[in-house]
């Protein structure tokens, strides 16, 4: 008898939590990602449990951690992000904002939220954008096209060279990448802080993507709210894959891009002409 | 504070209720004025004797406690891929040089608390001063304000990939053991399916008896992960800490997962007290996105184990010799478990079928003679608990366990002795929730139910008088339980 109470109570109270679980508030705002929407509502928990301690609870990059933080975590009341797949001075699309999520930010305190589910993740989304009227008022930017990509030659790997110098890469990259060149000291961010270039010979990923896709479209679309601009209007898409290639032979890596350059170096190295200002440059 | 129950003046009962609802509604007005109603959201947990949470990382990291912990010490997906990771975000920060060099990784938990034990069936001394026999019946209760045991824990990285742990823990009268300590060296070969940990540490257990969110005598334990029928000498918890190698890996995202540890047949005591001889614990376990329902997981174990019946192979002037323990004899516990939500309910289903040798069974050492009707021990255990998280500052929870034998020592016994019963109900609020430090209000009611026998919580005097009550009565222990757990 005992235990038939206790099964009934058992199972009666799993009901109620079950209703209790169930009761969600609707929400205004919402994202689409990968055929699932996320509601601003339930966004709203999400943000609570993991991301409120940096972002703050208005989403203004001013929660109780981020005194501690560097760099600073993200003020969602701009709008302004730095990785996206539109055109620089747009709005992400949500699914950039979700990429960003799950990827993290390497060398910063944002973790990559992969281990969350993508609903989680899709929600959470949805609450961020709340807190910015932009997202209200404009729409996201149309997503660049990333034309395929072209063979690794030596001579993709020198015109890339040759765009480093010219598009004056070096000034804040250095003339080897090392993140050491002349302005890399002055940079700032959107907000005045202190923000450094980086610095190909960590080997370290990128904020906005490992791939050679992800580097191309990091320097066609800019990373807003940096220095680091859009070349959108100053290079063509080939010439864009040249830099691409060229810039992977700076990274600590036996990629494809390495094995050509130090092929090339091994017999040529002495023709290349020095990277820098003009007349001191290494 | 320990009283007869049965021969307990009203009084007594009275303030110990009185005191209770006047501890109560102090700490509530204590802890709202405090900040209970603060704007800061974390969680993050520490338990009484054994369950575990690392503010340490918090700090280090910026993340408040609940990015970890669905209500600390139990861990979300996201802290299980965190320490699967070997305690790394794999953000390139991660090594201590990124770390200011004052910052120290040490974690302190403890829990003040005033709580009530009752235990049935319990034999006195028929006149209290005088020795029985003859003995008699009675319900001991005890309770009043009290100190749980102290965590002292040590944890982080020692180099990119490579971290530790360390926690000395104590009882309540600081009487000190090390409860873990072990380094592991993780992504080897750049596969983060190979991770090797080496020293004492926890079975990788898909619900963890350590990162749970019961404190009571009672409920702090899971009846199923210790339990062993009466007499049996196998000294092996499912629960306990044990000293040995762990080989580890998991994808990405940790929702897949294997171990493979070896482990000495010493139930983690250090200093070589028992025989040669080498576990295995296997464990698998594979997590789904269920959506908006939350992380799926799903798993199954299997422990297979010696232990010595023989405590000491050789003598040196009749004097046992450490460590020369023989005649081993095998036990194995297997089974399945699951962590399912539902939104923010969330349940963990758990299943166990446990076998003993008889000689192990019946405590016979292997050279010895076995008593009639000796038998392999056979038994069944399973839980099920439930958490309804109502924000990251406040959980519910509730369990129901048992345990079942299906095989006595001795083919005389009666069928149910030794069987269990227990339920807890209970509550958790975290008045603040932030990166440095926790806490939370812990309040838990547990029952016991255990059939002719002596409660696994170790509350009581001992077992029930036999024959009288044996085997048909049974034994009911009762915790109630309300402490402030902190973790800095």
């Amino acid at each position: 008898m005992r235990l038939h109470f206790a099964l009934a109570a058992l199972v009666s109270g799993t009901g109620a939590l079950l209703v209790l679980a169930g009761v969600t508030p609707s929400a205004a705002q919402e994202t689409h990602v990968h055929g699932l929407s996320g509601r601003a509502a339930a966004g709203k928990k999400v943000y609570q449990r993991f991301c409120i301690g940096c972002h703050g609870p208005d989403g203004d990059g001013a929660g109780e951690n981020a005194l501690w933080i560097d760099p600073k975590p993200r003020d969602f009341t701009l709008a302004v992000f730095k990785c996206r797949s539109t055109p620089s001075g747009t709005l992400p699309t949500d699914e950039d904002l979700f990429n960003a999520m799950t990827r993290g930010f390497v060398t910063t305190n944002m973790p990559q939220w992969r281990p969350l589910t993508a609903q989680n993740r899709v929600d959470a989304i949805a609450y961020i954008k709340t807190f910015s009227p932009k997202w209200k008022t404009l729409k996201a930017g149309t997503p660049i096209t990333i034309p395929p990509e072209p063979k690794v030659t030596i001579q993709s790997e020198l015109h890339g060279r040759e765009l480093f110098q010219k598009l004056e890469c070096w000034k804040c990259h250095g003339p080897t990448g090392h993140g050491d060149g002349p302005s890399a000291a002055t940079l700032t961010d959107n907000k005045d802080r202190p923000i450094p270039p980086y610095n190909f010979s960590t080997g370290s990923r990128f904020k906005c993507g490992v791939t050679n896709q992800d580097l191309y479209r990091i320097f066609i679309t800019g990373l807003d709210g940096t220095p680091m601009p859009s070349f959108a209007d100053d290079i063509q898409p080939g010439e864009a894959w040249d830099l691409v290639h060229f810039l992977r032979t700076l990274q600590p890596f036996q990629t494809e891009e390495a094995t050509v350059w130090k092929t090339w170096v091994a017999n040529h190295g002495s023709e290349l002409k020095p990277i820098g200002p003009p007349g001191g440059g290494q | 504070m320990a009283s007869g129950c049965g021969q307990g003046s009203g009084a007594g009962r009275w303030s110990w209720v009185v005191s209770g609802a006047v501890t109560g509604a102090c700490l509530t007005l204590a802890l709202a004025l405090s900040g209970g109603r603060s704007r800061a959201y974390t969680a993050y947990s520490l338990a009484v004797h054994k369950t575990k949470a690392i503010p340490a990382f918090a700090r280090k990291y910026g993340l408040p406690c609940s990015a970890c912990h669905t209500a600390w010490p139990e861990l979300n997906s996201f802290g299980q891929a965190f320490r699967d990771n070997g305690y790394q975000l794999m953000n390139d920060r991660d090594s201590p040089i990124w770390q200011n060099p004052s910052y120290f990784p040490v974690t302190a938990r403890i829990t003040p608390n005033l709580h009530l034990e009752r235990t049935t069936h319990q034999a006195v001394d028929a006149t209290p001063g005088v020795a029985g026999p003859p003995f008699v019946e009675r319900a001991i209760s005890q309770s009043g304000f009290d100190l749980s045991g102290m965590d002292l824990w040590l944890a982080g990285t020692l180099f990119q990939n490579i971290s530790f742990s360390l926690l000395p823990s104590s009882n309540n009268l600081a009487q000190f053991h090390f409860e873990n300590a072990f380094v592991r060296f993780d992504n080897l070969g750049n596969s983060r399916w190979v991770n090797v940990k080496a020293g004492k540490f926890e079975l990788d257990n898909l619900i963890s008896e350590k990162r749970f969110l019961f404190l009571s005598n009672n409920g702090g334990l899971y009846q199923s992960y210790h339990f062993v029928p009466l007499g049996d000498a196998t000294n092996f918890g499912l629960g306990d800490n044990q000293l040995g190698v762990e080989l580890t890996g998991h994808s990405q995202t940790s929702y897949s997962r294997y171990g493979v540890a070896v482990l000495s047949s010493t139930e983690g005591q250090p200093g070589l007290p028992g025989g040669k001889s080498f576990d295995t614990y296997l464990t698998l376990s594979q997590a789904f996105d269920a959506g908006k329902l939350g992380v799926e997981r799903v798993g199954v174990y299997a422990y297979v184990g010696q232990r010595p019946t023989i405590a000491a192979s050789q003598t040196s002037g009749g004097t046992a010799v450490a460590g020369t323990a023989a005649g081993d004899k095998p036990f194995y516990r297997i089974g399945a478990a699951g962590d399912l939500f539902f939104g923010d309910l969330e349940f963990l289903p758990f299943f166990m079928h446990a076998y003993d040798d008889q000689y192990l069974a019946t405590a016979t050492p292997a050279n010895g003679t076995l008593p009639a009707g000796a038998q392999n021990a056979t038994w069944n255990a399973a839980f099920l608990e439930a958490h309804y998280y109502v924000s990251p500052q406040l959980v519910f929870t509730g369990r129901y366990e048992t345990v079942r034998m299906s095989s006595q020592p001795l083919a005389a016994t009666p069928t149910n002795l030794g069987n269990i019963d227990a339920y807890s109900v209970g509550l958790r609020w975290y008045p603040f929730m932030f990166s440095r430090a926790g806490l939370s209000w812990h309040t838990e009611v547990s029952f016991a139910k255990t059939q002719g026998a002596y409660p696994l919580s170790g509350d009581g005097i001992g077992p029930p008088l036999a024959p009288a009550l044996f085997p048909s009565d049974a034994v009911w222990s009762t915790s109630v339980f309300t402490g402030l757990d902190f973790d800095f």
